[in-house]
């Protein structure tokens, strides 16, 4: 907690280019953005907390593994929101490498680049060299398909993969499916995963044991979190529909740049912080826009730390589930 | 001979005058119609304003992109399609046909709009 001196200096910090960023807030922001969750399998379970709160001795003890997913780094973007967005996303995985257990490999839910740019991507590749886990999968965001119909995001990170690159693969019991819903969006809708990869989800998912635990990830929520800015999938019942029969799904997007999460049956849904800059809440702002942390609203920044904490509680994920027997 | 050639630079001077004042008129001429009809569509907060853009035919619209995320404008049947227009990136395109020319943003379908040329 910052004292009454602490006060007073980040007062005199505020908004001092009139722009609407005060630099302590931005420093919050940028604290705040440069993040991930770590998530621990243990009896097919995932159990999630983020990176800002430390690790106890206990953290990832008697997992099976862990991963970690990150999401939305926009490399290229440039605004007030984030000026550098390369910084945060290597201080993300500066913590991916700081982690006591280290995990299995990362998990991208999307949006890697701004404008799709070649250099783009290159600057994204170069970052992630440093992690210390060099299996990373992909899913492509809206960012990464914009004037190409995604052939370059396909070239780089979609080999072997179907379609407009969905895929899925199995990981010391679990089984995970990374999906593509923003590929030929419709005007008027939301993300869209389209007949063809839901066909081929149907078809992969067939004759696999209901307890097999089930990781789904894509760039948009899979889940309807607010239509008015298309955050959500218009045909993502129908992808849900295939998972009733098992005993323990757990769906990870990225996109709106905040955590939310919702469990619903044996589903639960959780969604990622960008590593770039954060959105506002459904409906707290005129639109989805980067959120530029104004000094009026540092208390909510502030209040972003309560998330991590709630986070941290380990309240987040999927605790009291059913688990795929 | 020599009065010969005065005549016809006599004749020659004043055609040559005549055909610029002529090339000139008629440049102020094309000035003085009125000029292409224009309009705009500003693309602000996710949204394309106005919605509904009622112009004449001949008009040329020009999107202009405000938002600090990037944004497209596509004709929902293929009539027109931008390339991404970055932060205060523009696009224009002249309609030269009556009719109404559904719209939308590929990278964000939830923004439609509208172009009703008259």
């Amino acid at each position: 907690m910052p004292d009454k001196k602490q006060d007073l200096i980040d007062q005199s910090l505020q908004d001092l280019n009139n722009d609407g960023v005060d630099r302590r807030g931005f420093l919050k922001c940028m604290a705040w953005a440069g993040t991930g969750l770590v998530w621990t399998m243990s009896g097919g379970v995932p159990v999630s907390r983020a990176f800002a709160k430390g690790y106890g001795k206990d953290a990832g003890k008697g997992a099976d593994f862990t991963f970690v997913q990150i999401s939305d780094s926009h490399i290229g973007f440039n605004k007030p929101a984030n000026p550098d967005v390369t910084a945060t996303l290597q201080t993300a995985i500066n913590k991916i490498n700081a982690m006591p257990q280290k995990p299995d490999f990362i998990i991208h839910t999307g949006d890697l680049s701004q404008l799709s740019k070649p250099s783009e991507f290159d600057t994204l590749d170069q970052a992630l060299k440093s992690a210390s886990a060099k299996q990373i999968y992909f899913v492509p965001g809206e960012h990464d398909m914009l004037s190409d119909n995604g052939d370059q995001y396909l070239q780089r990170y979609g080999k072997g993969t179907k379609g407009s690159g969905w895929y899925s693969f199995d990981h010391k019991g679990v089984h995970f499916v990374g999906l593509v819903n923003v590929a030929n969006l419709k005007a008027g809708g939301m993300g869209s995963l389209g007949h063809e990869q839901l066909e081929w989800l149907e078809d992969d998912l067939h004759g696999r044991s209901a307890s097999t635990p089930i990781v789904l990830f894509a760039h948009i929520p899979l889940w309807t979190i607010y239509p008015d800015w298309g955050w959500g999938t218009d045909d993502s019942e129908q992808a849900l529909s295939y998972m009733k029969r098992f005993g323990s799904v757990t769906v990870l997007n990225g996109h709106i740049h905040q955590i939310m999460q919702k469990v619903e049956g044996k589903v639960s849904f959780h969604t990622a912080m960008s590593t770039a800059f954060p959105q506002p809440a459904p409906g707290t702002a005129p639109s989805a826009g980067p959120m530029k942390v104004p000094a009026e609203q540092l208390q909510k920044v502030l209040g972003i730390t309560d998330v991590n904490y709630l986070v941290s509680g380990r309240s987040l994920a999927v605790v009291d589930s059913p688990l795929g027997s | 001979m020599t009065k010969n050639k005065l005549w016809i630079s006599g004749v020659a001077v004043p055609v040559l005058i005549a055909m610029m004042l002529l090339a000139l008129s008629s440049r102020v001429t094309a000035n003085a119609e009125p000029s292409a009809p224009a309009a705009a569509v500003k693309i602000d907060n996710f949204v394309f304003g106005p919605q509904t853009l009622t112009v004449p035919v001949g008009t040329t619209v020009t999107w202009t992109n405000s938002d600090d995320i990037p944004h497209t404008s596509v004709s929902t049947e293929g009539v027109f399609k931008s390339k991404v227009l970055d932060a205060d990136e523009k696009f224009s395109y002249t309609f030269t046909k009556a009719g109404t020319y559904p719209y939308y943003c590929t990278i964000h379908p939830k923004m439609t709009g509208k172009i009703v040329v008259q």
